[in-house]
């Protein structure tokens, strides 16, 4: 088969599995906050969730019906081929997902207002793309969600104040965030770079796992210490009070100019939807964050 | 805290009985109403246009669902909730020019609605965020859809409701708004947040 039918089924099956199944590191974060919270209201919260996600996989339905914005991270291999071939079979498989799954029409027109119906529009759905050595290609889904978009926040910090400026920028997007994401949350952390560069760092930073922390054990660290801080406010799941605000906290950076100390906090909501799957050269398919069979 | 089971076309004398904190269910009609839907209604009541069905003593549900249509019927698939803050520039208006009784959203609403529904008699019942499986059990059937013109989340759905919920009631017809009072608890604890991670406030 050709890359394109390839990519296609792939990058369908991808969009299926992220909307019905959340990965099993969201699910069992999802589990331990239900049991170890003691807020009456954020405990019926988070039973709701769990019924729901349980209900999602017996009904094979999507578990929230903001499928989100379909956004696509692709490692390709230098040497695989007809590499230009690969956006078209993803918007292919965005329009068929829309209607056979379903997902929700999430395309507007932002100055008509018009819903392109499909899922697609110009630059939607949208690809990032990163050249890697060999012949492999992976491609992985990020259905982003509206209502935690709305509160991803970007800053230009001051460099005097270093780490404390960014726990103040993370506590206070938290704090300003309240009810919006759907809490409990998880929050991507990008540093560096320049304005548009610390967002994508954030938003990319959402795809590691809750079990994995970061590499470097001063990170690690702060991710630690950042996550007691913001479950500290009482927020609690959908916001109405209780321990559990953020699940996971995950921070990534880039250099910055001496200038600047720009610094992005990516929300994910607690539906935090996410699949992927590497292509061999032979058109072989291993599914990565999902089991295959899972897909009916 | 107690539950409480209500049938639409809800009266006020009902909707009064409610207090922050309750849990209640809805069955009968429910309507979905986002950003689009409220101006376009808003605008029809000031032209004095007549709207597809009268709302009063209804439940408005602020949801763009994911919905199927198989020959000449539509089936809910996905209805969780959307946020409610988008609404509250329309909500006020909306509740005294239609009095419906029940909003439902998440993550709350503010001052402006929290008055309208003390002066009108009306509630906010919070339903979980993202758990559209749940809603969508409930939800029976599609009455009808209009403003389909709006796109699929915009349109409103008319839908046929048994049980729905748990709402748990978070803006009462009292004037006590529960987002409101954990919103004081966040804000003192901020404090500690800081001092805790070494912050000058």
């Amino acid at each position: 088969m050709e890359i394109l039918n390839i990519a296609e089924k792939v990058a369908f099956n991808l969009i299926k599995q992220a909307v019905i199944y959340l990965p099993e590191d969201v699910k069992q974060a999802l589990r331990k906050a239900y049991a170890e919270e003691t807020s009456a209201a954020g405990k019926t919260q988070l039973k709701a969730i769990l019924d729901n996600i349980e209900f999602a996989e017996k009904y094979q339905a999507p578990m929230c019906q903001d499928t989100g914005t379909i956004i696509f991270y692709i490692k390709a291999g230098a040497k695989a081929k007809d590499l230009y071939k690969i956006e078209d079979a993803l918007i292919r498989a965005t329009r068929r997902a829309t209607v056979e799954v379903p997902i929700r029409p999430n395309a507007v027109n932002p100055f008509t207002q018009k819903n392109s119906g499909d899922n697609t529009g110009k630059l939607i759905p949208w690809t990032n793309w990163k050249v890697v050595p060999g012949e492999d290609i992976e491609i992985t889904v990020l259905p982003k969600g509206g209502g935690s978009e709305n509160v991803c926040v970007m800053g230009m910090l001051v460099p005097g104040e270093g780490i404390n400026g960014l726990k103040k920028f993370v506590v206070d997007a938290v704090l300003k965030a309240g009810a919006k994401p759907c809490p409990p949350n998880i929050l991507g952390v990008g540093i560096g770079g320049g304005s548009d560069i610390a967002m994508k760092i954030a938003k990319k930073a959402l795809l590691r796992p809750l079990n994995v922390s970061n590499p470097d054990p001063e990170i690690a660290k702060l991710e630690k210490e950042i996550l007691e801080a913001v479950n500290m406010t009482g927020i609690g799941p959908m916001g109405l009070g209780g321990k559990t605000t953020v699940l996971g906290v995950n921070i990534d950076y880039a250099y910055r100019h001496p200038a600047s100390y720009p610094a992005a906090v990516a929300f994910n909501c607690w539906a935090a939807r996410r699949a992927a799957a590497r292509i061999s050269a032979d058109g072989t398919v291993e599914y990565l964050t999902h089991k295959v069979d899972e897909v009916k | 805290m107690a539950v409480y089971k209500f049938k639409t076309p809800i009266s006020e004398e009902e909707i009064r009985k409610l207090n922050v904190n309750d849990v209640l269910y809805v069955t009968g009609t429910m309507f979905t109403a986002r950003d689009q839907a409220h101006k376009r209604a808003l605008e029809y009541f000031k032209q004095g246009k007549p709207l597809p069905i009268d709302l009063e003593g209804l439940a408005v549900f602020h949801c763009g669902p994911i919905v199927k249509k198989k020959e000449d019927t539509w089936t809910i698939v996905a209805a969780g909730p959307t946020t409610s803050t988008r609404m509250e520039i329309f909500e006020d208006e909306f509740i005294r020019s239609f009095k419906v009784r029940v909003i439902i959203g998440k993550g709350g609403m503010g001052r402006r609605t929290t008055e309208a529904m003390a002066k009108c008699g009306a509630v906010y019942g919070a339903f979980t965020g993202g758990a559209a499986i749940l809603a969508a059990r409930a939800i029976k059937s599609v009455k009808s859809v209009e403003w389909l013109d709006l796109g699929m989340p915009e349109a409103m759905w008319i839908l046929d409701v048994e049980e729905f919920g748990p709402l748990t009631v978070a803006i009462d017809s009292h004037g006590n708004n529960l987002f409101e009072d954990v919103q004081r608890k966040v804000e003192e604890n901020k404090q500690r947040i800081y001092q805790k991670l070494g912050l000058s406030p």
